[in-house]
């Protein structure tokens, strides 16, 4: 069943939306969506370094992410440069670097379009596997490391107070965001995957009243997105992720109307 | 008992051993060495600054870079913050925030908001509680644990003034039912004095501590605070037998 293209690209794309649900509002309540371009970004790297030494992409991107992740802390600690400004420095020379090191690969032909915004062709029986394994597994770690991640989003001290270990969820979760966009790159691209983390996420807290329910509100528009985008993008022969963006956009503009509803029903 | 014997005192919870906390350079509190026992307060006072809060922070494990030692006998804790900045973006509510260190059912949670007189706002969104009502969520959220140690950072601030006193009166309750520790910063020396066991002066540094009388009756104390809060504080333990003249000289009668 999955010899055709297009089953293959849904299924690898509901797996990503289950993940980049429950992350996504992590990303958001913990303010991280440039942490999560900075880590994208890096990841074009990841790619390239794959290509060169014959490596599956996904472990090379999640190698790299993560060590781009581990200096951004080091960095943190050791200047005195505001977070935002070490975001963009790492995000734009991972990414020059990334494309000056494709420059000199003369001998492997890159579709870059389908790097930065995602391909469904290129999506393979491997990559299914990994997507849904890899997936779990990251599913799995963040419902362990909820409670103490949830509670040192909610208020770090507290949590540090009453014996919860916030620097350790943190430090696992930072794995996780180099984790899920090892997974999804192939589906989005590295220029969107930000858009897959958030924009659901966004929709979902416009909607919902407690933690959980903007998890699941979350994942349910991306998954829609998804399917929206998948069946666009083939009907309109349009990239993939631009397609699964716009359909969880419009899905976010929907959400406002409801947000207008509920603030009538309050008066 | 002798003071090496209290160290290994079963019933302490929390020993602090000169401890002190700097930042960039300047420390904000010094040289602290306090302990706080099963069932007993101990009330932390002192001016603005004068490093009660850091004390506690030191004393629950936030602040890790520390001058001297804490001993730490005890996992389950309840703290009520000073200052708690909650982003108010996060869809939360009452019921999710009792729950956000420690899972509890629902008679647990419907028992502490009962206690602390909230009950009513179970379901409201957190960003849409006052000032009071907010500070009495906090307390329970931090009771309903059930810990051995509660750590309270002015935890009535903001509460109307009836509402101020039978809080207090909770605490005390609590203490005795939970027989837990408690270690309370409070600016009202006039509530609080009354349940307290042992009073630390801070202000930098210890300035004095003991019993709400000792403590009353130090000079430091009193040039800390004034003539007035040292006969406020000494109200509930004795009678004055003595007038105090301007310069601070005792005057038998």
């Amino acid at each position: 069943m999955f010899d055709d293209f297009f089953i293959r690209a849904l299924v690898a794309g509901i797996g990503v939306a289950f993940v980049t649900g429950p992350l996504g509002c992590f990303v958001i309540w913990r303010r991280l969506s440039y942490f999560g371009d900075t880590l994208a970004h890096s990841a074009l790297l990841g790619v390239t370094l794959a290509f060169t030494m014959e490596f599956n992409i996904a472990l090379s991107v999640f190698i790299i992410s993560s060590l781009i992740a581990l200096t951004l802390i080091q960095l943190q600690k050791k200047t005195n440069l505001p977070g935002d400004a070490l975001l963009g420095l790492l995000a734009h020379s991972s990414l020059a670097v990334g494309l000056v090191v494709i420059g000199f690969l003369t001998f492997i032909r890159f579709d870059i379009m389908g790097l930065l915004f995602g391909d469904i062709l290129a999506v393979t029986v491997d990559d299914l596997l990994i997507i849904w394994i890899g997936g779990a597994l990251i599913l799995l770690i963040l419902k362990l490391i909820w409670k103490p991640l949830f509670a040192s989003t909610v208020n770090y001290e507290l949590a540090e107070a009453e014996g919860l270990n916030p620097e350790r969820a943190k430090a696992i979760f930072t794995i996780l965001m180099a984790a899920i966009i090892a997974i999804s790159i192939k589906m989005v691209g590295l220029l969107l995957i930000t858009g897959m983390l958030i924009i659901p996420a966004a929709m979902a807290r416009n909607i919902s009243t407690s933690p959980q329910s903007m998890v699941i509100y979350s994942i349910i528009g991306g998954l829609l997105a998804v399917i929206l985008g998948l069946f666009s993008s083939l009907e309109f022969n349009t990239s993939s992720g631009p397609s699964i963006i716009s359909a969880a956009l419009l899905l976010f503009i929907l959400s406002l109307f409801r947000i207008k509803q509920s603030i009538k029903l309050k008066n | 008992m002798s003071r090496n014997n209290m160290s290994t005192n079963q019933n302490v919870l929390v020993k602090l051993n000169e401890a002190g906390f700097s930042l960039d350079n300047k420390w904000l509190v010094k040289g602290v060495s306090l302990q706080v026992e099963k069932g007993k307060i101990v009330t932390l006072i002192g001016p603005n600054g004068s490093g009660k809060s850091t004390t506690a922070k030191i004393a629950l494990g936030i602040y890790k870079k520390i001058d001297g030692t804490v001993e730490k006998y005890t996992n389950k804790v309840g703290y009520v913050p000073q200052k708690i900045s909650i982003d108010w973006t996060l869809p939360l509510r009452v019921n999710d925030f009792m729950v956000l260190t420690e899972n509890l059912n629902k008679e647990t949670i419907d028992e502490a908001l009962s206690l602390t007189g909230v009950i009513h706002l179970k379901d409201k969104n957190l960003g849409d509680l006052s000032g009071g009502e907010f500070q009495r969520v906090l307390l329970a959220r931090a009771i309903s644990k059930k810990p051995e140690l509660l750590v309270l950072d002015e935890p009535v601030q903001g509460v109307d003034y009836t509402g101020e006193i039978a809080l207090y009166k909770l605490i005390k309750k609590i203490t005795d039912e939970l027989n837990c520790g408690i270690l309370l910063i409070s600016h009202d020396l006039h509530t609080v004095m009354s349940a307290t066991d042992h009073v630390v002066c801070l202000n930098g540094h210890v300035c004095c501590s003991g019993s709400p009388m000792d403590v009353a009756k130090n000079n430091e104390y009193k040039a800390l605070f004034g003539e007035q809060a040292s006969e406020i504080l000494s109200r509930y333990e004795h009678r004055h037998d003595h007038i105090h003249t301007d310069e601070g000289e005792i005057k038998k009668n």
